[in-house]
This record gives structure tokens, sequence and C-alpha cells, in this order.
């Protein structure tokens, strides 16, 4: 377990609209209750991105401040290669950055970092409410829960797979899937903000950057989730009408 | 008489009785109510009782409630019709119109609902405080209602802006006329982006401005200096009895908009605002319990960044409640878009239908909470006799405060 880990928060003052911020606190949070201190580094528009932290966050953000991100991420030539050496989150409009490629409100497609193999486009109708997933091949998380607030989908190719299969809610808008997973990177349309309402995820994040991490559990965590679960998940309600 | 007025006047008979039952039975205002029954008993009422008259309407997302209450006061016209209780759709409006004088009118206006009121009432004027982050959940995107706007403003005669809030200056400067008045605007987390262009916007010690096209901070009419609000010739002590910087530039642009309607001495005008104690309940001081309650609303990260300034230099109880329905937006992760570490160290007590988000919330800025289930009484309950100050979102608010009110 390392002792100290750097947090890199990119562009927060354009990826941050939907309380993304919050990622960044649970990381360090969680980190913290187990004896890792923690440096945050918040790199501003006119910043370069660290080239060498333990783990890399990025936000959503409303389509202007998407625009503009994308403009200056990718005049960093290396920032890609960067966020695909390194464990990294993207939430929403951070999820688009990395794909192949993105469209704004009137269709136009945008390029995106190509880091993930996935192509988003534009929903029918905005996918606005909460929303479950079931973690594909992360036996270490228990079931997703988030909030969405987004037009964009997310087609995944070749050697992008899903964070999640949809149990309610509409994620990626497609086959069911919610958010990508691709080497170091994990990339989601959940706010919440998602490492909030998600420990285990968050755990998952700390640990692939710093090595093992002893258990740490949150009880006020926890009720959350519960409720949240509890509200959202049909499996649940279901299971609370049978009385089981 | 025409049909068309006789039917309305009819209408607005049956709304009046409507709200005054509904008050009886339900207490409230019944303005709501009483605006059903107009439009649905005179589709187009508020196009005619608007026809002809002096209109102001006042948006935002912060200090709409506030403005419109103080524009009202400052104006000093018993005859005027507006919508004291906050209620600002379509529904609030035809009420406030049904129940209220035949004089001049004075709406507070939801920012979603602005592009609706301004077709519907033609006003002279149009006052816009502050656009940030706000219910996103029904209103998605900040940009997308600063373009609404913008597109409804076209034509309008008089805009009279908050200088200092780029996504309020943009759509502005598509009506006639504007009047600037420097407001302030603590919050700036949404004008990170240029709302003309989406070029960066920078801000610096003498104001804002795109870095790619010429949108930039205009030079305001109206200004602050201290508790004065000056104008080029003119400087006007004001001396509010409500609380707070915010509540300063809200009086500024009451003023401002008052000025713009001619015919009132504005000093006569500034000192009538000291009368208002309180808005909709806001800032109400109650006793309760032995305690003695201020309270308070903040429905959005803007908003708490102004009201923890405004709490800073105390150190007295709090109570936090927290819901995330209707109003409130369905989605609380803005709660992380503010900092709650200027309540460490006071005495905090959480509840309300989210409150487990909030104390997660209060967790992760290291604030010590404790949650007490139920009611005010219930939180009032585990701390000692005293002043407390109690801050709900809006339904949690609206709950408060009627708790509180009964005794």
């Amino acid at each position: 377990m390392a002792d100290e880990l750097t947090i890199v928060h990119v562009l927060p003052d354009l990826l941050g609209t939907y309380g993304d911020r919050g990622n960044v606190l649970a990381l360090t949070h969680r980190a913290e209750a187990r004896g890792v201190a923690c440096r945050v580094v918040e790199v501003g528009l006119d910043e370069r991105v660290p080239r060498t932290a333990d783990l890399y966050v990025l936000g959503g953000g409303e389509d202007s401040a998407q625009l503009l991100a994308a403009r200056t991420l990718l005049a960093d030539d290396l920032v890609a290669a960067v966020l695909g050496a390194h464990t990294t989150l993207a939430v929403c409009a951070g999820l688009q950055l990395l794909a192949h490629g993105f469209e704004d409100s009137t269709g136009t497609r945008h390029q995106g970092l190509g880091l993930l193999d996935v192509e988003c486009g534009r929903l029918e109708e905005r996918a606005v409410g909460e929303v479950v997933t079931e973690p594909v091949d992360l036996p270490e998380v228990p079931s997703l829960t988030g909030y969405e607030n987004h037009r964009g989908s997310a087609r995944l190719h070749g050697s992008a797979r899903p964070l999640g299969r949809v149990v309610a809610g509409v994620g990626n808008g497609h086959d069911d899937l919610e958010g990508v997973q691709q080497g170091h990177v994990i990339a989601t349309y959940l706010h919440g903000p998602v490492l909030v309402r998600n420990p285990a995820l968050a755990d998952l994040l700390l640990s692939r950057a710093a090595g093992p991490l002893p258990e740490y559990e949150d009880p006020e965590v926890e009720e959350l989730r519960k409720e949240r679960l509890d509200v959202a998940d049909p499996r649940r309600r279901r299971r609370h009408l049978l009385g089981y | 008489m025409t049909d068309v007025s006789s039917r309305v006047g009819m209408a607005r008979y049956a709304a009046r009785a409507a709200a005054g039952v509904a008050r009886r039975l339900r207490g409230g205002s019944g303005t709501v109510i009483a605006g059903h029954v107009l439009e649905a008993l005179a589709p187009g009422a508020v196009e005619a009782l608007t026809t002809g008259r002096d209109v102001t309407l006042v948006t935002g997302t912060n200090g709409k409630t506030s403005i419109t209450a103080l524009t009202v006061a400052a104006l000093g016209d018993e005859h005027l019709a507006s919508n004291p209780d906050g209620a600002n759709t379509r529904a609030g409006i035809a009420g406030a119109l049904a129940t209220g004088g035949d004089g001049a009118v004075v709406l507070e206006t939801d920012e979603g609902w602005l592009p609706w009121a301004v077709a519907q009432t033609r006003p002279a004027r149009v006052v816009l405080s502050n656009l940030s982050r706000d219910q996103l959940s029904r209103h998605h995107e900040v940009r997308a209602l600063a373009v609404s706007w913008r597109a409804a403003l076209a034509g309008v005669p008089l805009v009279i802006a908050n200088a200092d809030d780029p996504a309020v200056v943009w759509p502005a400067l598509a009506a006639r006329r504007q009047v600037w008045v420097a407001a302030g605007a603590r919050w700036t987390a949404d004008a990170a982006t240029c709302p003309a262009c989406g070029r960066a916007c920078r801000r610096g010690p003498t104001g804002w401005g795109c870095t790619s096209c010429d949108l930039r901070r205009p030079r305001p009419h109206w200004w602050l200096e201290g508790n004065d609000l000056c104008g080029e010739d003119t400087r006007i002590p004001l001396r509010l009895d409500l609380p707070g910087r915010f509540n300063l530039g809200n009086a500024a642009l009451a003023l401002a908009a008052v000025d713009a309607t001619g015919g009132v001495q504005l000093h006569d005008a500034a000192r009538r605002l000291a009368d208002v104690h309180a808005v909709a309940g806001r800032y109400q001081r109650v006793r309760f319990r032995g305690h003695d309650l201020r309270m308070m609303l903040a429905k959005n990260p803007a908003g708490w960044l102004e009201l923890l300034d405004l709490m800073a230099p105390d150190r007295c109880p709090v109570v936090l409640v927290f819901n995330a329905d209707g109003v409130d937006g369905r989605d609380p992760s803005w709660l992380y878009d503010v900092s709650f570490a200027p309540l460490r160290g006071r005495t905090v007590v959480v509840q309300g239908r989210r409150a487990t988000d909030l104390m997660v919330r209060l967790e992760l800025d290291d604030v010590e909470a404790r949650l007490v289930r139920g009611s005010i009484a219930d939180a009032v309950w585990v701390l000692p006799a005293g002043r407390v100050d109690v801050v709900g979102n809006y339904t949690a608010f609206q709950t408060a405060l009627k708790e509180v009110r009964r005794g």
C-alpha cells in the first residue's frame, strides 16, 4: 500500500457541473481513512495535465464546457497517453471526451481523445433519473447506484467492455449497457456522485492506484446506498412486495 | 363590456372565490388554485389582464422572490398585482393577476417560464438577477436557459440586468435597451465559458470578459459602494433589514427597476425597503419551543455559498432540512458543488427526506452532524435553548415554515 497518492482532477472548472467534485472527495476520504495521504491537483484551463500522478478524475459538464475541454485536451499531444497509462475515472462528458468522438446538441460530431474504443452519439430523449446497474467482471463491486442526466449515448467496440448491465435507467443507450472499462480507465454516465454512492468502486480505483487496501466500512454511506437502491432497484421493490 | 372582458371578469371573480376557499381549507395564499380556475374559465386571461398595464417581470436563479418583494415595497403602490409568495410558474402568475389589484404588475417568474411570461404579458421591463445551476433534473443545462432567455427578450423594451454575471448579460443584450447593475456574483462556476461563443471566459479585478469574442462586463449604470447605491449623479443609502451582501445586490436591482418606471422618487423608494423584514418567510425570526429561530432557504450551490458566508460570523446551532422532491430537483448531487467546511465546529442537526445524502456530504467535509428524524420540533428538542439557524431547500423550507408558524 502506498503512503501517498496524487489525484489529478482534470479541468474541474469545466467538468464539474453535476457534483462530480464529490468523486475526488470520496477518493481522498477513503484513502485517508486507511492512512494514505492524498494530494489533489486541480488542473486549470491554462495548465498542463501532470504526467506522473496516481489517479486521474474527469467529471461531467455542459455542452459548451465539454467542447472547450475537448479543445484544451486535444491541444496536449500527450494527455491521451497519460490518462491511458494511469488509473482514470471519467464521468458523463468525461466519458465522451475519452471516446473516439461525440455529438453536440446540434448533432455535429467532435473528435475525442480516442482513448476508449467507443463512439458517442445522441439519445432520442434525454436520460434523467436514478440508475442501477450490475457490474461486469468486477466481482468485488456490488450493484452500482447513480443518477444520470445526459443526452449522449455510447456504443462500445472491440476492446471496450461495459462497466455494468442496466437494471434500471438508460445508461449508454445501446444493448442495456452502462459505462465503459478499458485498460486503466473506468468511465460511466453515473453521477450521484458515483464514487460516493459506490464505495467499492472507489476502493477498486484506489487499490489499482495504491495497492491492496485494508477493510473500511462507512455506515453512513452504506445507509445512503441502501436508501437509493431500495428506491431505484426494481428487484428490491419486488422482494419488498413479496415480503422476503 | 365585450364578451372577452366579461368572460375574464367572471373568471377572475370565480378565481378569487376559489382562492378564498383554498385559504380557509388549506392555508397558504390560494394563488395557484386561483390561477388554474382563471385559465380554465378564460383561456388567454393572462394576456387580457396585462394589456395596457405597466408590467415588470423578475427572474433569475436566486434572488427573484426578494427582488420582487423589494420592488413592490419600493413602488409603494397598494393597487398593484404581484406574487409575493413565490408562486412563479404559469398558474402562480395567472393567480396573482386574478387576485391582485388593477394597478402596475410586478411578477416573479420562474426561469423556465420566462419566454411564456414575456409572450403573454409583453412587459415594459424584465429584471435578470443571475443564472446558475439549479434543478438540473428539470432545467438540464444553464446555457440552454440563457439561449431561451435571449430569444424571449428580443424586442423587450428594457432589461435591468446584473452586469457581473455573463450568463445574464448575454441574453439581456437581445433587449432593445439595458440598464446594467453591478449586483455581484459570488458564484462563478457556471461562467467559465462564454455564453455567446463557448470559449473561455476570464475574471479579473475589473470584471470579466471572453477570451475570444467581444462579450465582456458592461459598464454598470448602478453600483454599490458599501451600503450605498450609486449612479452617475446619485448616491442612495440602503438601510435594509434583510441580511447579507446579496440582498444589497437584490435591492440595487429592485431600485434600478423602480427608477425605470419613472414617477417614483428614488430616495423615498429606498427608504421603503427597510420595511421588508422577511421574504416569503425567508429570514423570518420566529420564537419556537424556547428557541429563537432564523428561517432561511438555500436551494442550490450558489444560494448555499451566499448563506454560508452570511452565517459564518455566527456560531449558533444549525438545523439543515433537505429534500429532493419536485421543485427541489430530483438529483441532490449539487451538494458536492459547494464546500460545507464553514460549518465545522458548529452544532449541526440534519433532517428531511434526503437527510442521509446530506449527512454523507457533511461527513466528507469533516462536519460533525446529528441526524434527527421528524419535525423541526424534534430537531430543536436536542438543542440548548437560544438562537438556531434553520436552513432548508425549497419543499423542506416550506414545511418547516408552516410548522414553526403554527407554534
